[in-house]
């Protein structure tokens, strides 16, 4: 390898001397200026500045633009120069000196932060002509169009000057126009354009006039080079801008609208014929209320929430975001009722009504307020204490995930089912406005249609995606406008096999095509009731106890690699998601009610993995046997699991309570982390890399409610 | 295309420290505790940080600090925050931070906050996303994260957010690789990662692999082996690593090897510097290469240490 030519090499080798001189003159400068910035306050009594010095540092700057310290030197220098100076031509002759040295410097080196830095402090000393920073820029930019920091400087001199954003954009458009392959001029645009549409929201600035102009313009780009990422992204934002109702929508909740909740706690159910998607067996004494917005929201509590019952006083609930980093906002929120203290032993049934009023209190992330007000109601039926179930409840008996513990038997789903899913229809009446714009959905449609024509002529990667993109935001808007019964997802099986045919045609991102997919077929298997009933088991239980979680949404077996459609799953108790390609169970959190969940034969790689868990106050029953925790030396999921190590568990973490003889609890924080306040009462491990035996000591002492470990009694 | 050279990049990082004249430590100079940060860090990936002698790197170090509080980037220089970073990275890779006066090093990086909550590098005013990372790097790695307004930091990265997705230096400025780390590694430590749309960004960033195997830090640039680190640590925290081809970058980092001498280019057939060096090895120690120790991808630090640093007693 001894041939090989070192480019770089031979062409800064001659650069050497100048790069030896550069040294020299920087010794030299530095004698002139000991440690000039010895605190915080800028003190310039120890500088000296002569004409040679200031000479020195011009040239060392020309050969370096990076030399920091020599433009510190210089700033020094200048506002030396300035206190004693009030002659305006004087100062103007100063400043002007500093430009020259900016824009020689900036010639050597277009990227240097510490020249670019130079010129705006330069700008903020004096009233310069800014016309010649435009003049300056336009040379720059013709020389290198997609240099950030002249981009960047661009911009603080247009704010300076107050461009009007529309000149600006003008320049973009040219920018573009001159190539398309300038992701920089698009990324300005789009920055320029929500701006406009921000400013002008009921103004002239027409947004659908607007947008469809910039669809418009970035098919010229796609369509000329679709293999160019330019145009990709921005794409995609205009297809988001299109899509998303600004104000957050309620699209789901747990009980829903008209259902009869049978709720327990400690009690027998023995008796009702009722569905086992409305019983619910509490501990606790509490029953969980989920609301389900189609985007994260804050702001969900008593004063925005009005919940009418005998259970608690409204102004007592205190509503819980469900997210895994205890951020204020989520898109799943929960709030836990309590059960009066009921003596007698009759069933009775006591209604609640939900409202969520047009208040302001309810906020997406990006600003919009909650602009539906809705209204739902359901009842609840308390089950009258018995304390000999107890010996009979959930996770008395262990739980057995193999096929012959489970059965099929169509016509009692159909029978207990009408409630299994969680559509929120309330919305359907809400959203099914007929003054609402046709623009949308037109858009996609035409779209669609050119984006077929594309894939007709040639078969690109970005042309499929981009269309399995549109009929999936199609069905999207067409689900706004529909009643339930049409919740179909019309376009999922055409979407599915594009989204197979890119993992075929771009197999570096094939994961990325896969976890699409997945998501996909979560959508379709949950799209409708027909559908989901099909995963509906029942499990047979060896003890005949009438118990509630005896219906398991199977979902194993599907190659999913991720998760989805939870809004509608939240009345599921029992869930396999066994023998799939899980890396993540992002979302799980939203279903409070989950008692018994199998995740065995994923490629969860992390304890971190199962942060959502620690949310799911009702779990008792967890299978993560045959994964892949321990196996990998980096963890992906180490910053979206609350720890130490982002600050969102207290600093004071203390492990004390669960140390145990032979194990270094620092290799161990992440089982530690998650298990910790979980009360489960089986826990299958076997099948990772971390299962020894002092792990499953440790494991027993952090889970004081458990009785079975990888099938073994513990006690 | 062959294995990692590992015996011959300690061998080029050893031979860099000494070589003081040539063109990289003279380009160097003013960064030079930058390039002791990447150096030793290399070394330690590698199981060989032992072969350095600490007192001395600690000496020096504690040489280039200032009065305020911040270290300049070489003895005579300037303190900015950039090599206030490298300075405590560095004593906390030798495990000798102790030897800091840890409040007055907080008052420094403390005081460069600005009212709208972003930092400036030092006391001339340049703002910019990179400094936000580094103040709440260093803040948290001496438990001081609690001396500077966190909320607010964390609404000016916000406000660096794109419609791509990722971020940059200031409002409005354009998505860069590097900057998206800064960005996503100030939200990690502060628990604040529900602010990224992580399938967006997360789509942009993997779509920075090329054919070549190897990752740009823009659409449309060259690929470049020190993106191997700015993109992967990204896609890790955010959990998406696993949308683009590992054993393909491998293969891109491993061509960019000198063979003979060691060390890692920007690209195959470059001359190598210290710089791509460290961020080579770095890049394979995401990608779980065999025999490098793990580094974390929000510190920039091995594994073992940040876990010392928060878990140890
Ligand atoms: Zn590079």
């Amino acid at each position: 390898m001894g041939g090989v030519v070192k480019r770089k090499c031979t062409e800064d080798l001659a650069n050497l001397r100048s790069q030896k001189m550069q040294q020299l003159l920087l010794q030299k400068l530095l004698n002139y200026a000991p440690s000039k910035l010895n605190s915080s306050i800028i003190t310039i009594t120890n500088c000296i500045y002569t004409k040679e010095s200031l000479e020195i540092c011009s040239k060392l700057l020309e050969i370096n633009p990076e030399a920091y310290t020599a433009w510190n030197y210089r700033k020094l220098a200048v506002e030396h120069y300035l206190q004693s100076e009030t002659d305006p031509d004087s100062i103007k002759t100063i400043l002007s000196e500093e430009l020259r040295l900016v824009e020689s410097a900036l010639r050597r080196n277009f990227k240097s932060y510490g020249a670019w830095h130079h010129r705006k402090w330069v700008l903020s000393k004096g009233d310069l002509s800014l016309d010649h920073e435009f003049r300056l820029l336009d040379q720059f930019q013709k020389a290198d169009s997609r240099n950030f920091n002249a981009w960047n400087y661009r911009r603080f001199v247009a704010a300076m000057k107050k461009v009007p954003d529309e000149e600006e954009l003008k320049f973009t458009t040219d920018m573009i126009n001159s190539n398309f392959s300038n992701y920089s001029a698009w990324h300005n645009r789009s920055i320029l354009l929500s701006h406009l549409l921000g400013k002008r929201v009921q103004g002239s600035f027409p947004r659908e006039e607007v947008l469809t102009e910039e669809y418009e313009l970035v098919h010229q780009a796609l369509f000329t080079d679709p293999d160019d990422q330019s145009g990709w992204f921005y794409h995609l934002w205009l297809l988001d801008q299109t899509v998303k109702p600004d104000a957050p929508v309620l699209v789901s909740s747990w009980p829903v609208q008209g259902s009869d909740v049978i709720a327990s706690f400690n009690g027998n159910l023995n008796g009702c014929a009722s569905s086992p998607f409305t019983n619910f067996h509490s501990d606790t004494g509490e029953f969980p209320l989920i609301l389900y917005f189609n985007q994260v929201v804050e702001g969900v509590n008593s004063a925005t929430v009005t919940v009418e019952s005998i259970f608690d006083k409204n102004g007592d609930l205190v509503w819980r975001p469900l997210s895994t980093n205890y951020s204020r906002n989520a898109q799943a929120w929960v709030t836990y009722l309590k059960f009066p203290d009921i003596k007698d032993h009759s069933l009775k049934s006591y209604s609640v009504e939900v409202s969520l009023a047009h208040c302001q209190g309810i906020i997406s992330s990006s600003g919009s307020h909650y602009i539906h007000p809705c209204q739902f109601a359901f009842t609840v039926s308390l089950q009258p204490l018995d304390l000999e179930y107890t010996e009979r409840g959930p996770g008395v008996e262990m739980v057995v995930w193999t096929d012959d513990y489970f059965y099929t038997n169509e016509t009692l789903l159909q029978d207990l089912s009408p409630t299994i899913l969680s559509f929120h229809q309330q919305r359907i009446k809400e959203d099914h406005d007929a003054t609402a714009s046709m623009w949308p959905s037109k858009t996609i449609a035409n779209e669609i249609a050119l984006f077929r024509e594309l894939l007709s002529e040639i078969d690109c990667k970005i042309g499929k995606l981009t269309l399995a993109r549109l009929l999936m935001a199609h069905d999207t808007i067409m689900s706004y406008n529909k009643t339930p019964s049409a919740y179909n997802k019309v376009h999922s099986e055409e979407v599915l096999e594009l989204l197979s045919d890119l993992m075929k045609l771009d197999p570096s991102h094939s994961r990325y095509y896969k976890d699409e997919h997945s998501l996909v077929l979560m959508q379709k298997v949950t799209s409708n009731r027909e559908l989901l009933l099909k995963h509906c088991w029942h499990y047979r239980e060896s003890t005949s106890s009438n118990i509630h979680v005896s219906i398991c949404l199977r979902l194993n077996n599907l190659s999913l690699s991720r998760i989805g459609s939870i809004e509608i799953l939240l009345s599921v108790q029992m869930l396999d998601l066994s023998h799939n390609e899980l890396r993540s169970i992002e979302g799980l959190e939203a279903m409070q009610l989950l008692s018994c969940l199998n995740l065995s034969n994923n490629k969860l790689h992390s304890f971190t993995a199962l942060e959502p868990l620690r949310l799911l106050k009702s779990l008792k029953v967890l299978d993560i046997s045959y994964n892949e925790m321990g196996a990998h030396s980096i963890d992906t999921r180490r910053y979206l699991c609350s720890s130490p190590l982002s600050h969102t568990v207290g600093s004071d973490w203390n492990v004390d309570d669960c140390k145990t003889d032979g194990i270094n609890m620092t290799n161990y924080w992440e089982a530690v982390l998650i298990f910790r306040g979980l009360n489960l009462t089986q826990l299958d491990i076997v099948g990772n890399a971390v299962t020894d035996e002092k792990f499953k000591l440790l494991l027993v002492k952090i889970l004081p409610t458990l009785k079975w470990l990888d099938g073994d009694d513990v006690h | 295309m062959g294995e990692l050279e590992m015996e011959k990049h300690v061998l080029y990082i050893l031979s860099v420290e000494k070589k003081k004249d040539d063109f990289e430590s003279v380009v160097m100079e003013h960064l030079r505790i930058n390039g002791a940060y990447w150096g030793l860090t290399t070394l330690d990936l590698l199981g060989k940080l032992g072969t350095v002698d600490s007192d001395e790197v600690v000496s020096w170090i504690l040489k280039c600090q200032h009065d305020s509080g911040g270290f300049g980037g070489n003895i005579g220089h300037d303190p900015h925050i950039l090599y206030t970073l490298s300075a405590v990275q560095i004593l906390a890779l030798l495990n000798n931070l102790d030897v800091l006066d840890v409040d007055k090093l907080t008052n420094y990086i403390s005081g460069l906050q600005n009212e709208d909550g972003s930092f400036s590098g030092d006391v001339w005013g340049e703002v910019d996303t990179r400094f936000s990372y580094i103040a709440i790097c260093c803040l948290s790695i001496l438990h001081r994260l609690d001396r500077i307004n966190v909320e607010k930091a964390v609404n000016y990265i916000v406000s660096c957010k794109n419609l791509d997705g990722g971020f940059g230096c200031t409002p409005g400025g354009e998505s860069h690789a590097g900057q998206i780390f800064c960005c996503v590694g100030a939200l990690a430590i502060t628990g604040s990662l529900h602010h990224v749309d992580k399938d967006l960004l997360g789509w942009w960033l993997c779509e920075r692999q090329v054919k070549s195997g190897g990752l740009n830090g823009r659409p449309e640039k060259l690929p470049d082996v020190c993106y191997s680190w700015w993109v992967l640590s990204s896609l890790i925290m955010i959990d998406r690593v696993h949308w683009i081809d590992k054993e393909k970058l491998v293969r891109f980092i491993l061509d960019c090897q000198d063979k003979e001498n060691g060390g890692i280019s920007d690209r195959p057939d470059d001359a190598v510097d210290v710089f791509h060096t460290y961020f080579g090895v770095a890049g394979l120690s995401l990608l779980e290469y065999p025999g490098l120790k793990a580094i974390d991808p929000a510190y920039a630090l091995p594994v073992d240490i940040i876990n010392r640093i928060f878990f140890g007693r």
